[in-house]
């Protein structure tokens, strides 16, 4: 894990301080709320509906067991004793006040966290995969490339002022778990035939209300012009991105105006002139970022060994052995596994932790998996190096504290927007419909039958849920200042991303329990016995579905 | 006389700044006497102009540093404009003209920027703020100069980054 030198320290302080100041002087007048809007935002700070939301980075989803400690005392001192884990690996505050925020940062600038950037027309956090560095498909580790362009980015003096925020993702493994085509710049990593790391470019994915899946603008760019390169597309951007019009401001929109080529024709212009600069790195800028990403102190443990055991330990134990097929992932180290935490049990915002379950994932962390811990962007938490042995043990702590929900990947593991309850731009609320949608599935064996099935819900078209690419995607619309949800079927943020289609006019909230579950019947009638939700879509359509969800009751 | 923060210390303005015109750039009439005329007007009488060393060119936030280029470094002055201040093009302008069109006379921010981004736009390369607000206490402001002393990235008054200092 990234660790601070005097440089971070002394930045991030100057950071604290100058919030400080620019809160100070908003509350003394001096500074409108037209100005302190942005200074805000780009230290974390929204206006919400019913109090300021903050928004902490955890960057590419890596936290160690003292900031989540920290992370839990603040939750406790300044708020009601929850946060919760956003769609793009962050943490959020819900019910801080404004003038404590500066106190707040200052507490996470000790344990190396900040907002800053977390919100408002700049490069927002970078986001990755949440197995980097423990998954058996990575190809090349993402999280010091994610470092090398998060220092970057921090505090960029050109590029503070955009004409919409920006977010970048990188991923470095063969599945896609960080969804790079669906953001502003989406980094693969990729290793040349002689060897050489490097990086495919594609730009101009996005969501929100125009989704777009990303063009590749370069299939392979040298890893030490990354910097560089990433420079010359926000540059262009910067000059040319639309700002008449906030909903045509994305890089997205202006990468289609120009077509695909000709903005990549631009950058490479623009990389041109800016190539072999000083921002060049070199071998040994790697060899520094990778020494904070080493592997810990793994165990030389014998892999038949541990799945003897487990088969024990499954063979009279159901639960443990669904939740082992859920929630534990395979290690590229022989005896480990990776561990999802669920934070989706029904009757709780999905993603909300309170300040007791921090602290107890802080000590399952350290009890168990090197005192580390990740945040995934669909909104649970990950113990990645997780001994085989130590499965049982920590199933029975995880179930305790209430995150042992063996449903990670379903139905019941849904990404969800904060909505109507919290977000003041929502046009319906999503929380309550997350909650239906459970409670009509509570069935763990029926779910668990069902198979992997994303469902992602958004309370308006900013589509912080994520709807555009769910394989049932739910959007909150308002109708004459009344709440209904449309349904959208077919979307993917994986390697074949693809964007949901319209089922058809939207239902009442009341309706949305049954809707999904004629959805689902449908797919039950109709998959294979090797189909996922997904594969069966993709073969039949969607005129199965929405026959049968549209018919009329005869 | 107004007054702005030049190089850290607050002199008086000895420019005027003429407007974009409403008529032809050709034939608008650029005064005399120290003067920081419109881009158009630049490019449309740089002729004539060129041999004077009291005019400056101010450049707007949808107009591009590559129209001025190479004439960059035969200016004086050089202001980009904030038309308002979330409009971070200028930004991109200051850098290129320092970066690649070689400008080292003053570079000025003028127009609706706020205090705030003082830190960030020297970085750009700027050195003088002329704010277009008069009520502006410049003392206070330029303290705003001072918000980081150390930067992870290159700009104009930097260009080693820090992954590069650090292991000097
Ligand atoms: S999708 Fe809309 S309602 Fe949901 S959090 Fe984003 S802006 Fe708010």
């Amino acid at each position: 894990m990234y660790i601070y030198d005097k440089y971070d320290h002394e930045i991030l302080s100057q950071r604290v301080a100058q919030f400080r100041d620019q809160t100070q002087r908003y509350l003394t007048g001096e500074l409108s709320e037209a100005e302190f809007l942005p200074l805000r935002l780009q230290n974390g700070l929204y206006v919400q509906r019913l109090a300021p939301m903050l928004r902490i980075n955890v960057p590419y989803g890596m936290l160690n067991s003292e900031q989540l400690r920290r992370l839990a005392r603040i939750a406790r001192d300044y708020d009601k004793g929850y946060c919760h884990v956003s769609t793009r690996q962050n943490i959020q505050y819900n019910w801080p006040n404004l003038e404590e925020v500066p106190d707040i940062l200052a507490e996470l600038a000790e344990v190396e966290m900040h907002g800053t950037q977390s919100s408002g027309n700049c490069i927002r956090n970078i986001t990755s995969d949440q197995f980097a560095g423990t998954a058996p498909d990575e190809l090349v580790d993402p999280r010091p490339y994610c470092e090398i362009i998060r220092q970057w980015s921090s505090f960029h003096p050109e590029f503070a002022f955009l004409p919409r925020k920006f977010k970048i993702a990188i991923s470095g493994s063969q599945m896609d778990r960080a969804a790079i085509q669906v953001h502003d710049i989406g980094l693969q990593l990729v290793t040349a035939d002689n060897g050489d790391i490097g990086f495919k470019i594609l730009v101009g994915g996005g969501l929100g209300r125009t989704p777009v899946i990303g063009s590749v603008i370069r299939e392979f760019l040298p890893r030490i012009e990354i910097l560089n390169y990433l420079e010359a597309i926000l540059r262009v951007y910067n000059l040319h991105g639309r700002r008449d019009n906030k909903y045509k401001a994305r890089i997205k929109i202006l990468v289609r105006a120009m077509g695909p080529e000709a903005f990549a024709e631009a950058v490479e212009k623009e990389w041109t002139q800016i190539k072999e600069s000083p921002s060049t790195l070199r071998e040994e800028d790697f060899d520094n970022a990778k020494a904070f990403f080493t592997e810990p102190a793994y165990e030389a443990l014998d892999e038949t060994q541990a799945a003897t055991l487990l088969d024990q330990q499954t063979a009279d134990n159901v639960a443990f052995s669904k939740w082992l097929q859920r929630n534990v992932r395979d290690h590229k180290k022989p005896g480990y596994a990776a561990v999802t935490l669920s934070l989706k049990p029904t009757g709780i915002a999905p993603g909300d932790v309170t300040d007791s379950q921090l602290e107890k994932v802080a000590d399952l962390a350290d009890q168990f998996s090197f005192g580390e811990a990740r945040t995934t962007h669909e909104q649970n938490m990950v113990l990645a190096d997780v001994k085989k042995s130590d499965l049982f043990a920590l199933w029975q702590a995880a179930r305790e504290a209430g995150f042992a929900t063996p449903n990670i990947g379903t139905l019941t593991d849904l990404i969800c927007c904060p909505g109507g309850d919290f977000c003041s731009l929502a046009n319906a609320k999503s929380i309550p419909i997350a909650e239906a949608i459970q409670r009509q599935f509570n069935d763990l064996d029926y779910v668990y039958d069902l198979g992997d099935l994303d469902l992602n819900i958004s309370g308006c078209m900013n589509a912080c849920g994520h709807h555009h690419v769910g394989h049932i995607g739910i959007l909150g619309v308002d109708k004459k200042g009344q709440e209904f949800y449309q349904v959208m079927l077919g979307g993917s943020a994986s390697n074949d991303a693809s964007l949901a289609k319209v089922l058809g006019p939207a239902f009442g909230a009341e309706d949305m329990p049954q809707v999904v579950q004629t959805i689902v019947n449908v797919f039950l009638e109709n998959r294979t016995q090797e189909e996922i939700f997904i594969d069966t879509y993709n073969r039949i359509g969607i005129a199965p579905f929405k026959e049968r969800v549209y018919a009329k009751a005869s | 006389m107004p007054k702005l923060v030049k190089d850290g210390a607050i002199i008086d303005d000895q420019w005027a700044l003429l407007a974009k015109p409403d008529t032809d750039a050709d034939t608008v009439e650029v005064p005399t006497g120290a003067v920081i005329i419109p881009l158009s007007v630049w490019l449309a009488q740089k002729q004539h102009l060129s041999e004077r060393t009291d005019v400056g060119v101010w450049i707007d936030s949808d107009e591009s540093a590559n129209d001025l280029a190479e004439d960059a470094k035969t200016l004086p002055l050089i202001a980009v404009n904030f038309p308002a201040f979330m409009d971070g093009r200028s930004f991109s302008n200051a850098r290129l003209l320092r970066e690649r069109f070689g400008f080292t006379g003053e570079l000025r921010a003028v127009g609706g920027f706020i205090r705030d981004q003082l830190c960030y736009l020297s970085r750009c390369g700027v050195n003088a703020f002329r704010f277009d607000d008069d009520s502006v206490n410049l003392e206070e402001a330029k303290k705003s100069l001072e918000d980081f002393t150390e930067f992870y990235q290159a700009g104009s008054d930097q260009p080693t980054p820090l992954f590069r200092r650090r292991t000097a």
